[in-house]
């Protein structure tokens, strides 16, 4: 296995609030890391610190080249924008790049196979402001992904999408996580879409993370140690629930 | 209608027409519509301040557009860009309201620049403007991918390596390069709704950008087209027949959208 | 200086200053708070095609920045200036195809009268020109629009802030967005008599955004915008004033030159301040 990014001790700081904490752990190829935590743990600056925006105060960030696929939280996307999802992955290619860039047979084939493997040939040619939160994932992922970067950064995919529509877009990624021998890192606030393919977890509470196999990191005690306060965690017919406090009872 | 100085106004007219179609595809893409407005107001001052001291119009114009723009852009660079827009419009409308105190202007000659003249035009704005349309058309085929992309997300831009600050900053003097190209003709008031009417109208129709941009053009050169000709034969203001047409085509393309819906 | 107060014009704009400037004051911070400069701006604008109605029918402009700028307000909500997006779209439409109509107005003006300042009294403004009976008049109008911010205050500001928590609570929202659109055509018609039309988006922005900057406090915000555009629309009447004989024209600079640049002055001041403070 090869690593294709790693964090090692990083801490990152806005004014007097430490925001990151000695954060480390890394994301290998073929791998699908689920990145956990509430609202305001830190994930969106874990993500700005793997996609280069953002330098650590301490601590180190190792790349396997600079390139990375991001599907970023939300965009908004006017519905009579004259964009089609077709646009809109070509822009994957070189989207960055100023030029002038004639139209040729071998970008739209790449453009058409990527669609085709995200699931979104059908509305290929739809305006992306008038596709569903699900349609827009598919080719959001398709723009991140046409490049072919080998990490995947998706920032809280799930969070405005049904529960079948996130099931789907969860099994799309990964898919194309073994597929591709793509490196993935997801954030989401509630782990359990991602239990099912998950290869990894990255728990964040307060600016602090444990990394491991759910079934490492995903325990009462290992928990406690991170929030420093009594957590629980239970399972309630295959559906894990972390609740805090000393009142909770396990039988 | 179509010999001696109206070959000018032709001329110009067509060549306005492409460019603010072109760039008004982006204008609407990126919900700019203020500072499309606020960047021609603005260079007004700058046309009153070149008749001050005995230059072409035009000269200003090219002078306080890109100043108006960019002062847009740096100072409502963090937040707030509709208050600073409003702030510095105002500004440098003062400014003009100033130079115009001190000339001895006529009001014929201040309400051309304000709402068009198409019997303006000399020759050597006529090859002026033609240079100018061409930089800004070579500089949308060189920035389009790039600013197509921060119009739709900054954040993904971002991860590309795109610096949206700076693709917005080369934005703005682009609408500063069609404002001194247009403003001549067809008014410092009314320029802004041909770079909004054909491309907001095209937009409705057409789903590709390239798409839009051509139907933006051939809107806008039909509009500028039938406002120079209504314009002679009437001799009503040309800013007249741009704004209301402009508005018609809106409608038009929003029932039209409507009906297929 | 000597005459200064026994001026009649002088006494009028310094009256109509103040209105102007108080009413702009306290409607200019919603309308920042709100995100609507752009609609303030076009309101504005638009107001040319009252004034410039108004020369033609001979009647008092201010009648006609009003009556125009209530109408205007009311297209602008209908066609879709409560969404956020889109709305700049909305905006531009509706003032291009006003302004379109001004120009013709205007041109109307230039060639039926001999005199040629329609189109500069109507953008520009020309304060000392104002005639004492409309002092009354925009008094009126004035204390009607802070009057009408007092009653809608809390609804409005709980639908600036979150229209589904407004409209939550029971809160006609819609029609709190039409009722202030509305009155901030009748602010901008006031301080379309003092500074023109398309400079008085200044008065009504400037101040509110540099007061919002100083404090967070709603009613402090209205308070202190009040202060700075009354200080700069005097201080603009007496500097208007006093330049009679500066040069290079030796006539009177116009006071929209200096209220406007007295605005934005402090904008950048206060802006400069507070960037640095943090």
């Amino acid at each position: 296995m090869s690593t294709v990014v790693r964090l090692e001790d990083v801490d990152v700081s806005f004014g007097t609030r430490r925001v990151l904490d000695g954060v480390s752990f890394s994301v290998e190829r073929a791998e699908f890391v689920g990145l956990i935590g509430a609202n305001g743990a830190g994930k969106t600056t874990i993500f700005r610190v793997v996609l280069g925006l953002l330098s650590p105060d301490r601590g180190s960030v190792a790349h396997l080249g600079r390139h990375v696929g991001y599907v970023p939280q939300k965009v908004v996307i006017e519905p009579d924008a004259p964009l089609r999802a077709r646009d809109l992955v070509a822009l994957g290619i070189d989207g960055e790049r100023f030029g002038v860039r004639m139209p040729s047979r071998a970008r739209r084939a790449r453009v058409d196979e990527m669609l085709e493997s995200v699931g979104a040939a059908e509305f290929a040619d739809a305006r992306v402001g008038t596709l569903s939160g699900g349609e827009q994932q598919r080719v959001l992922i398709a723009h991140a992904l046409v490049g072919n970067p080998p990490l995947l950064v998706m920032d809280e995919p799930l969070a405005n999408l049904d529960i079948k529509s996130g099931h789907e877009i969860v099994e799309l990624v990964a898919r194309l996580t073994k597929e591709r021998g793509l490196a993935v890192l997801l954030s989401a606030h509630d782990m359990n879409a991602l239990l099912p393919h998950m290869d990894r977890v990255v728990y964040l509470a307060e600016g602090r993370a444990v990394s491991g196999t759910t079934g490492e990191v995903v325990r009462s005690d290992v928990l406690s140690e991170l929030y420093r306060y009594p957590v629980r965690v239970l399972d309630v017919d295959g559906t894990v629930v972390v609740v805090g406090g000393h009142d909770v009872q396990v039988r | 209608m179509f010999s001696g100085i109206m070959t000018n106004a032709w001329a110009v007219g067509t060549i306005v027409a492409v460019v603010a179609g072109v760039v008004g595809v982006f204008v609407v893409l990126r919900s700019a519509a203020f500072v499309v407005h606020g960047v021609p107001l603005s260079s007004f001052a700058g046309a009153a301040g070149a008749s001050l001291i005995g230059v072409s119009s035009v000269v200003g114009l090219a002078v306080f557009a890109p100043v108006a723009a960019l002062s847009i852009g740096w100072f409502g660079r963090r937040r707030r860009r509709d208050v600073v827009t409003a702030l510095v419009v105002a500004t440098m409308l003062g400014l003009g309201a100033l130079f115009l105190s001190w000339s001895n202007e006529y009001a014929a000659q201040i309400y051309a620049l304000l709402f068009g003249d198409v019997l303006g035009v000399t020759d050597a704005e006529l090859w002026l403007s033609a240079g100018l349309a061409g930089a800004a058309l070579l500089a949308v085929a060189v920035m389009y991918r790039p600013l197509l992309l921060t119009s739709v997300s900054a954040e993904a831009a971002a991860a590309r390596g795109i610096r949206s600050g700076l693709v917005d900053m080369l934005f703005l003097v682009l609408v500063a390069l069609v404002t001194t190209t247009a403003v001549p003709v067809v008014g410092a008031l009314l320029m802004f709704t041909l770079m909004v009417g054909p491309p907001a109208a095209a937009r409705a129709v057409v789903r590709s950008p390239i798409g839009a941009m051509a139907l933006s053009v051939a809107i806008a050169l039909v509009t500028l087209w039938a406002s120079i000709a209504a314009s002679y034969v009437t001799n009503w203001p040309i800013g007249f027949y741009v704004g209301t047409i402009g508005a018609a085509w809106v409608l038009a393309a929003r029932a039209w959208s409507a009906l297929r819906r | 200086m000597t005459g200064f107060f026994q001026s009649d014009p002088v006494r009028v704009a310094l009256a109509a200053g103040a209105v102007t400037a108080v009413v702009s004051g306290v409607v200019g911070v919603f309308v920042v708070i709100r995100g609507q400069s752009f609609a303030g701006h076009a309101l504005g604008d638009l107001g040319t095609l009252g004034g410039s109605g108004a020369f033609l029918a001979n009647v008092n402009p201010l009648w006609g920045f009003v009556g125009v700028g209530a109408v205007v307000a009311g297209a602008m909500e209908l066609f879709g200036v409560q969404r956020r997006r889109g709305r700049d779209v909305a905006t531009g439409v509706v003032l291009g195809a006003a302004l379109g109509l001004s120009a013709l107005l205007l041109y109307f003006d230039t060639t039926t009268s001999t005199t040629t300042g329609a189109t500069i009294t109507v953008l520009f403004g020309s304060l000392f020109a104002a005639s004492p009976q409309a002092v009354p008049e925009m008094a009126g109008l004035g204390a009607a629009g802070v009057l009408g911010v007092v009653v809608v205050f809390r609804p409005l500001l709980l639908s600036s802030v979150s229209p589904d928590l407004a409209s939550a609570r029971g809160v006609p929202v819609r029609a709190v967005a039409l009722g202030f659109l509305v009155l901030v055509g009748v602010t901008v018609s006031l301080t379309s008599m003092v500074v023109g039309t398309i400079l008085s988006p200044a008065l009504l922005i400037g101040p509110a955004a540099t007061a919002l900057r100083l404090t967070r406090r709603p009613g402090a915000a209205m308070a202190g915008a009040a202060v700075i555009g009354l200080i700069a629309t005097w201080a603009g009447i007496v500097l208007s004033y006093a330049s009679d004989h500066w040069p290079p024209a030796h006539r009177g600079w116009p006071i929209s030159f200096f209220v406007v640049a007295i605005v934005f002055v402090t904008y950048l001041g206060v802006e400069l301040v507070a960037r640095r403070a943090r």
